[in-house]
């Protein structure tokens, strides 16, 4: 192996807590670029509120959040995405009225320029950006295989491919990082498939960071470079994949039922 | 009719997201054009023309209020307020500097915007009828001032004269001419806002309105974009009051009460809210609306009533009417007037193909 490449994500021991609850309690992890990293944990261990602390929606009660060596912390979600770290929500977050095509046209928000005075205007500037802008989405259409859906409205969708048109949406912003956040929920198990592979497409060729929160074993095995496991707001495990499957902490915490055990061993 | 789909596949990019996407739609706009711009004013007599010249001020402050309340989501109570500070802008820079409408029209929205802005600033923290409230405190604080301070008002009375503007040095006498001079500013509202609607900023504005968390997610600040929304619609409520006051020939702030926001809020909520087309609907349906009902009630109501009664029953019937029309649109037809004019193109709109 060559040089390892630089960290590009790094968070030192945040915490938060809502109430007595604590949610997430003293959690570090750096993140090199270009890698593929899995969150796992059982319910309510803290994965989405930890996510939500690097993309600004909580502001962390104590400790830091490092992108590109530079403070994030608490800083707002739109200046966050307008940094290159893009999102998708465990419970899609889509704006439903609006076709498949403006929603990822929105994607392009903080990629694009036109103000007030030059959208009034139009016909120059904020023309030329639309038309550009329309062709970078009219490729991620292509690459999610949303063609036939484009102008759609959303609502109608069924919600697997609702979760698609998120991450198209997300890509949009051409980001650095990417944070999923259960993209395969409630999928079955093809779509689960298209999914892991789109995934994979997007670390691979594009060489985009991810952080994606997982409940399947299998998939988070299959893809992940790495894997960090929570439970009850704390980090008991960060490793390979298969580091991680032999931890004995693991095992308890997570895998502790017969069926999981199954799982992890199939996979 | 406007859209005649059947048959017209787009070949770029630019084609399919054109204003008007079918090339029959040019044609008819052009018609349209024709027939406002020169067939109108020469057919019709003085006092309609005055009329079409209220519908042509009421269209940009409704477009401008749309911005705010049927694209961003927000609500303002305080319009007729941002009006006055638009007009009583001009009036001062008329009257005191002689300056030009082409001055005086920025100027006033300027100044407006400014003043929607700040009253905006709670609408971060607020919502619904809080917000409404704020803007209506907004609406009576504005009304106070302008009323107490001579240096703005003018003193006497409250009311500032002001004469017709001038182009190319010679004043603007007949209707007619003011009708050609309102038309130049109501036609810049309507492209100008149907091409904020389809830009970035537009979408940053329905997005907040629809989603305000995947908003922030995609990195639209909301704080920057509500902000926007009122200053832009507060500037269009400024130009209408600068309008409004050329068109009176004096500044007037009792002509920028609250009854004034109930009517702007009535023309978007019965034209349709978030539509361009909605906005110029109802425009012209809540400018026309109480001077239809009192010719009609001139013409036919002494039949019944006693000239003492009419004088009491008109001006209490508008309020009616408006009342009922607001309640029926905003319970049987949210999408206004725009969505009934809808489904009559979209019958003819594959004819005679509609199966
Ligand atoms: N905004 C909030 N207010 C109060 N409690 C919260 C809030 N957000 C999270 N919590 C609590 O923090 C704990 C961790 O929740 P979190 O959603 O981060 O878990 P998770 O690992 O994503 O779970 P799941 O797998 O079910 O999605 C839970 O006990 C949850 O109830
Ligand atoms: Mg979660």
């Amino acid at each position: 192996m060559g040089a390892q490449p630089e960290v590009q994500l790094a968070v030192s021991s945040v915490s938060k807590h809502f109430g007595g609850v604590r949610a997430v309690e003293g959690i570090g992890l750096s993140v090199r670029c270009g890698e593929l990293i899995s969150i796992i944990g059982p319910n309510g261990a803290g994965k989405t509120s930890f996510l939500n602390m690097i993309s600004g929606f909580y502001r962390p009660d104590t400790g830091s959040i490092m992108f590109e060596g530079r403070d994030i912390t608490g800083e707002r979600p739109s200046r966050i995405a307008a940094l290159g770290i893009a999102r998708t929500f465990q419970n899609i977050a889509l704006f439903s009225g609006m076709t498949v095509l403006d929603n990822i046209m929105l994607g392009r928000h903080v990629r694009m320029k036109a103000g007030v005075l030059s959208s009034f205007i139009y016909w120059g500037l904020a023309q030329k950006e639309e038309v550009t802008n329309r062709a970078r989405v009219e490729e991620l259409v292509e690459f999610l295989e949303l063609e036939d859906l484009r102008k759609q409205p959303t609502s109608g969708l069924a919600y697997g491919l609702r979760k698609r048109v998120e991450l198209a949406r997300a890509l949009a912003l051409d980001p650095k990082l990417l944070l999923l956040d259960e993209p395969m929920g409630g999928m079955n198990q093809e779509e689960k498939e298209d999914m892991a592979r789109f995934i994979l497409d997007v670390n691979q060729q594009w060489g985009t960071t991810i952080i994606l929160i997982e409940h399947d074993m299998a998939v988070v095995m299959d893809i992940s470079d790495r894997v960090a496991v929570l439970d009850r707001g704390r980090k008991i495990a960060d490793g390979s994949p298969g580091e991680v499957q032999g931890n004995a902490d693991v095992i308890r915490a997570y895998l502790g039922t017969a069926k999981d055990r199954q799982e992890v061993a199939a996979a | 009719m406007f859209h005649r789909e059947s048959g017209v596949f787009k070949t770029s990019y630019a084609a399919d997201m054109a204003l008007y996407p079918l090339p029959i739609a040019k044609w008819a706009v052009a018609a349209l054009a024709g027939l406002f711009i020169v067939i109108v004013p020469l057919a019709l007599d003085e006092y309609y023309v005055s009329i079409l010249d209220l519908i042509l001020i009421a269209i940009v402050g409704a477009l401008g209020l749309n911005i705010l309340v049927g694209y961003t989501g927000q609500i303002s109570i305080g319009h007729g307020a941002f009006m006055s500070v638009g007009a009583y802008t001009a009036a001062n820079l008329v009257v005191h500097l002689g300056a030009p409408f082409w001055v005086t029209i920025p100027a006033g929205g300027l100044m407006a915007a400014l003043v929607g802005a700040v009253v905006g600033i709670p609408s971060l923290r607020i919502k619904g009828i809080y917000l409404a409230i704020a803007t209506l405190a907004a609406q009576l604080i504005i009304e106070w001032t302008i009323n107490h301070v001579p240096a703005i008002s003018g003193g006497v009375q409250a009311s500032i004269q002001v004469p017709r503007p001038s182009l190319f040095g010679t004043p603007l006498e007949s209707q007619t001419q003011l009708y050609l001079f309102l038309m130049a500013f109501a036609v810049l509202a309507i492209v100008g806002t149907s091409n904020l609607a389809r830009s970035r900023v537009g979408r940053a504005f329905i997005a907040v309105r629809d989603q305000d968390i995947a908003a922030e997610i995609i990195g639209i600040s909301i704080f920057r974009y509500k902000l926007w929304a009122f200053a832009i619609s507060s500037f269009y409520a400024g130009v209408t009051g600068v309008l409004y006051t050329y068109y009176l020939g004096i500044a007037n702030y009792e002509q920028f009460q609250i009854t004034v926001s109930i009517d702007y809020l009535a023309m978007i909520i019965i034209g349709g809210l978030g539509s361009v087309l909605g906005s110029i609907f109802g425009a012209a349906f809540v400018t026309l609306l109480p001077i239809v009902t009192r010719w009609f009630l001139e013409s036919f109501g002494a039949f019944i009533f006693s000239q003492a009664d009419l004088a009491n029953i008109i001006p209490n019937l508008r309020l009616i009417l408006f009342g009922s029309l607001i309640i029926f649109f905003l319970v049987v037809e949210p999408e206004g007037l725009n969505r009934l004019w809808r489904n009559v193109r979209n019958y003819f709109r594959v004819w005679p193909f509609s199966y």
